[in-house]
């Protein structure tokens, strides 16, 4: 039977199909979609959940493995960061039941702040790399993945990126089989990475990645397409399809596993063609080391690494080469000007109301990841930072003690942020005698990714119902004395607290307290509003708040400048323009 | 539709259900024995972004991605959207835009206006312009969110897909109780063109 699946749910799949156990994940894009597909189709074989940070669901899936049970983490590539100390000497102790690590990139920085090419965490902690191709080979792959990490003793990285994750294709799937192994065995050598136990670890990964670069020669998962001769194309993930779709005659060696590169196959395949054209998405990964190699090839010079590929970048590169006649690519059409689209904060959002008042308070704002970074774009233009995970806190911490900086400092973070990296940072304000203002903006849920539940929601990803964590009391346990709730909604209020807070010489942490309206589901607006255009006099106030059901009218005053309107269906009745309208034009609609 | 592939770009407005749209394409090009890919940026489009979504089939298709200039159809289901993308549209192909405007809030800070005349600008590049009210047409059916529905209805004179299976896959895939009313506005749709 064939499905139209993407290459998250077609990983998914493959995990069910063969034979996994345990899937822990924290949400992040393109990545997001694989354990919800465990979740929601395959719970009853498939324990999934979302834990608290990427650094947790791989230790947690090492600890599966450890217990005999075939699992996978999941996470976006700066999530593999989070990872990465336990990844690093993971690599020594090996595994129990076969693990993945699933590393979903994001070239052309789609949803992140960076686009990092980390196959070379493959090559850093010497572990074998797989890239699927497509949604098939997401399936497919994981039987390879799993079945190597068991034979080689070794996790395996999984290196997906937007363009498999996301897109779809044809799948055809199959039944679950289940593998059996023991529960963890005691094996102090081999699990207790002391300095002499490590010691003797770090020569068996040398064995081992020299036995995996034998393998390497002799997988399927590496296939020579013998074409035309004047070239041949070395090519893996994504960026084989597009080189596919426009040499389809030429000659490939396309490699499903991306490190350790099969070197003597790579010579032989050299040796048969008149020349080597790398095509491989951001970093010159395969490219530096066919060349350390001695291996003459050239890529980079026609793909840069800036950017995903796509069909038009690489005929364009091909045709710089000379390996394509110019006279083929479409003839270029121009591109209309068309007024951007930045995503913005929904109508409703709880976050608006702080950042209107943080604006009126002139500080500086450190944040952090999240939808509440959209406030950094116009008009709000509210966030001064954005860095990584939890590092808001550490910012404002930061600027405060090299006393350079004479305006004050808040942190802004998200519930699900401060959960997964903003607890540590603000214990360390409080040891290290810091005095900043940290805003939690709780709005219950993991929003940016779609609606995730974490450790404050009482929802575990498997439905179940949970212990939440009370962020008051977990704030004033690190030591925060003054903590304090507010209704975002209430601007007096908001703006109030705020100012008393930031004014403040001794830390403090201020949370607000109404949910997202997108999730868990969508909030039911009970009022709606409305400009009464008599009354507005197109001062823009309302404007300056960012939200999308406001837009200009087709009314002008005596200036010639476009009064407001509010779109009926978006309004959600949040009141918030309501408050910031000098004339009172903006009213809530009478019910008949 | 060179090399035996068909390519349609699908564009508009996150929330519009550009994503569904295309779903559904790909399961009626699925159903025929096609090979079939789709490619699209999740993220950031709930809130009111830019969504394309790029569809392809035939015998065999290697790259989920459209090359600019490739599309044979462009289905837009806004109007600006429609002319974002244009570009993407192959000498002799044809582009289909939804009459609705969705002016994005950046316009108010009076640094970005909506374009004017959209539709004419389209229609001197594009000979195969098709303009369509589908909002209107939904208003008559008494549902205007079968604006989807309509449009894709409208799609289907231009693509080499059967009816009954355009038809059987929104049975399958509309939502609980819709399917009949899904497959009246997908024929008012094939009408309308």
């Amino acid at each position: 039977m064939e499905m139209l699946l993407s290459g998250n749910e077609a990983f998914a799949r493959g995990v069910f199909e063969h034979g996994g156990e345990f899937a822990s994940a924290y949400p992040g894009t393109p990545s997001t979609e694989i354990l919800e597909t465990i979740a929601r189709h395959f719970k009853a074989d498939i324990y999934a959940e979302w834990s608290i940070n990427e650094k947790v669901a791989l230790e947690v899936a090492v600890g599966a493995s450890w217990g005999g049970a075939r699992a996978i983490a999941a996470m976006k590539h700066v999530g593999v960061n989070v990872a990465a100390d336990p990844l690093m000497t993971l690599s020594y102790t090996g595994v129990g039941a076969g693990l993945i690590l699933v590393s979903a990139d994001d070239p052309s920085l789609h949803s992140s702040q960076n686009e990092q090419d980390n196959r070379f965490y493959g090559k850093f902690a010497s572990i074998p790399v797989l890239e699927p191709a497509d949604s098939q080979e997401s399936l497919d792959m994981v039987k390879d993945a799993f079945e190597i990490s068991e034979k080689f003793d070794t996790p395996v990285l999984f290196r997906m990126t937007t363009r498999i994750s996301h897109s779809k294709g044809l799948v055809k799937i199959g039944e679950r089989r289940t593998v059996e192994h023991a529960g963890f065995e005691r094996n102090i050598a081999k699990y207790v990475m002391v300095p002499s136990n490590a010691m003797v670890r770090h020569k068996l990964v040398i064995e081992r990645l020299e036995a995996l670069k034998k393998f390497a020669e002799t997988t399927t998962l590496n296939m020579v397409e013998w074409g035309d001769k004047k070239v041949g194309i070395i090519s893996g993930s994504v960026a084989y399809q597009y080189a596919k779709e426009i040499m389809p005659g030429a000659s490939f060696l396309k490699l499903g596993l991306g490190f350790p590169l099969p070197m003597n196959k790579i010579m032989d395949f050299a040796s048969k063609v008149d020349r080597i054209i790398v095509v491989e998405e951001l970093e010159p990964f395969y490219e530096e080391q066919i060349l350390a190699a001695g291996i003459p090839c050239e890529g980079k010079k026609y793909f840069s690494n800036f950017l995903e590929l796509n069909v038009e970048r690489v005929r364009e590169g091909f045709i710089e080469a000379g390996v394509l006649a110019a006279d083929t690519a479409q003839k270029k059409q121009t591109h209309e000007s068309v007024l951007p689209r930045p995503p913005v904060l929904c109508p409703g959002c709880p976050h608006r109301g702080v950042m209107m008042a943080i604006r009126k308070l002139g500080v500086f704002v450190t944040g952090d990841i999240g939808c509440y970074t959209l406030a950094a774009l116009p008009p709000l233009e509210t966030i001064d930072t954005c860095l990584c995970m939890g590092a808001s806190v550490n910012h404002a911490f930061g600027i405060e003690k090299a006393k350079k900086t004479k305006k004050k400092t808040v942190a802004i973070i998200g519930d699900s942020t401060f959960l997964h990296s903003g607890i540590t940072g603000l214990a360390n304000v409080v040891y290290n005698r810091g005095t900043q203002l940290t805003i939690i903006v709780d709005n219950r849920i993991t929003a940016m990714t779609g609606g995730q539940d974490h450790p404050g929601t009482s929802k575990t990803l498997m439905g179940d119902a949970t212990h939440a964590i009370d962020l008051v009391q977990l704030v004033k346990a690190l030591g925060v004395e003054h903590v304090r709730t507010i209704d975002p909604f209430d601007q007096k209020e908001t703006f109030a607290v705020l100012k008393e807070e930031i004014e403040r010489e001794a830390p403090s942490v201020v949370i607000t307290t109404k949910p997202c309206v997108l999730f868990p589901s969508k909030l039911k607006p009970t009022t709606k509003f409305h400009v009464v255009l008599e009354k507005c006099t197109a001062c823009g106030a309302c404007f300056r708040i960012g939200c999308p059901a406001i837009t200009t009218s087709s009314e002008k005053n005596e200036k010639g400048r476009a009064k407001s309107q509010i779109d009926f269906e978006l309004c959600t009745g949040c009141t918030l323009c309501a408050q910031v309208c000098p004339e009172e034009a903006i009213q809530e609609i009478k019910k008949a | 539709m060179k090399d035996g592939t068909t390519n349609v770009l699908i564009v508009g407005v996150g929330g519009q259900g550009v994503l569904l749209a295309s779903e559904i394409l790909c399961e009626v090009a699925k159903t025929m024995g096609l090979d079939t890919k789709k490619s699209e940026v999740h993220g950031m489009s709930q809130r009111g972004g830019v969504v394309t979504s790029h569809v392809r089939f035939g015998k065999k298709v290697h790259s989920p991605l459209i090359e600019e200039g490739a599309a044979d159809v462009i289905l837009a289901f806004e109007v600006a959207e429609g002319l974002r993308w244009v570009h993407y549209l192959r000498s002799g192909g044809t582009i289909i835009v939804n009459e609705q405007k969705i002016i994005p809030p950046i316009t108010t800070t009076g640094k970005f206006s909506y374009p004017e005349k959209v539709e004419d600008t389209i229609k001197a590049r594009v000979p195969k312009t098709t303009v369509i009210d589908a909002y209107e047409i939904g208003k008559k059916l008494g549902n205007t969110r079968l604006v989807n529905t309509i449009l894709l209805g409208v799609l289907s004179n231009d693509l080499d897909l059967e009816e009954s299976k355009w038809l059987q896959v929104i049975e399958r895939m509309a939502p609980k109780g819709t399917g009949e009313i899904n497959k009246k506005a997908f024929i008012e749709g094939r009408a309308a063109k």
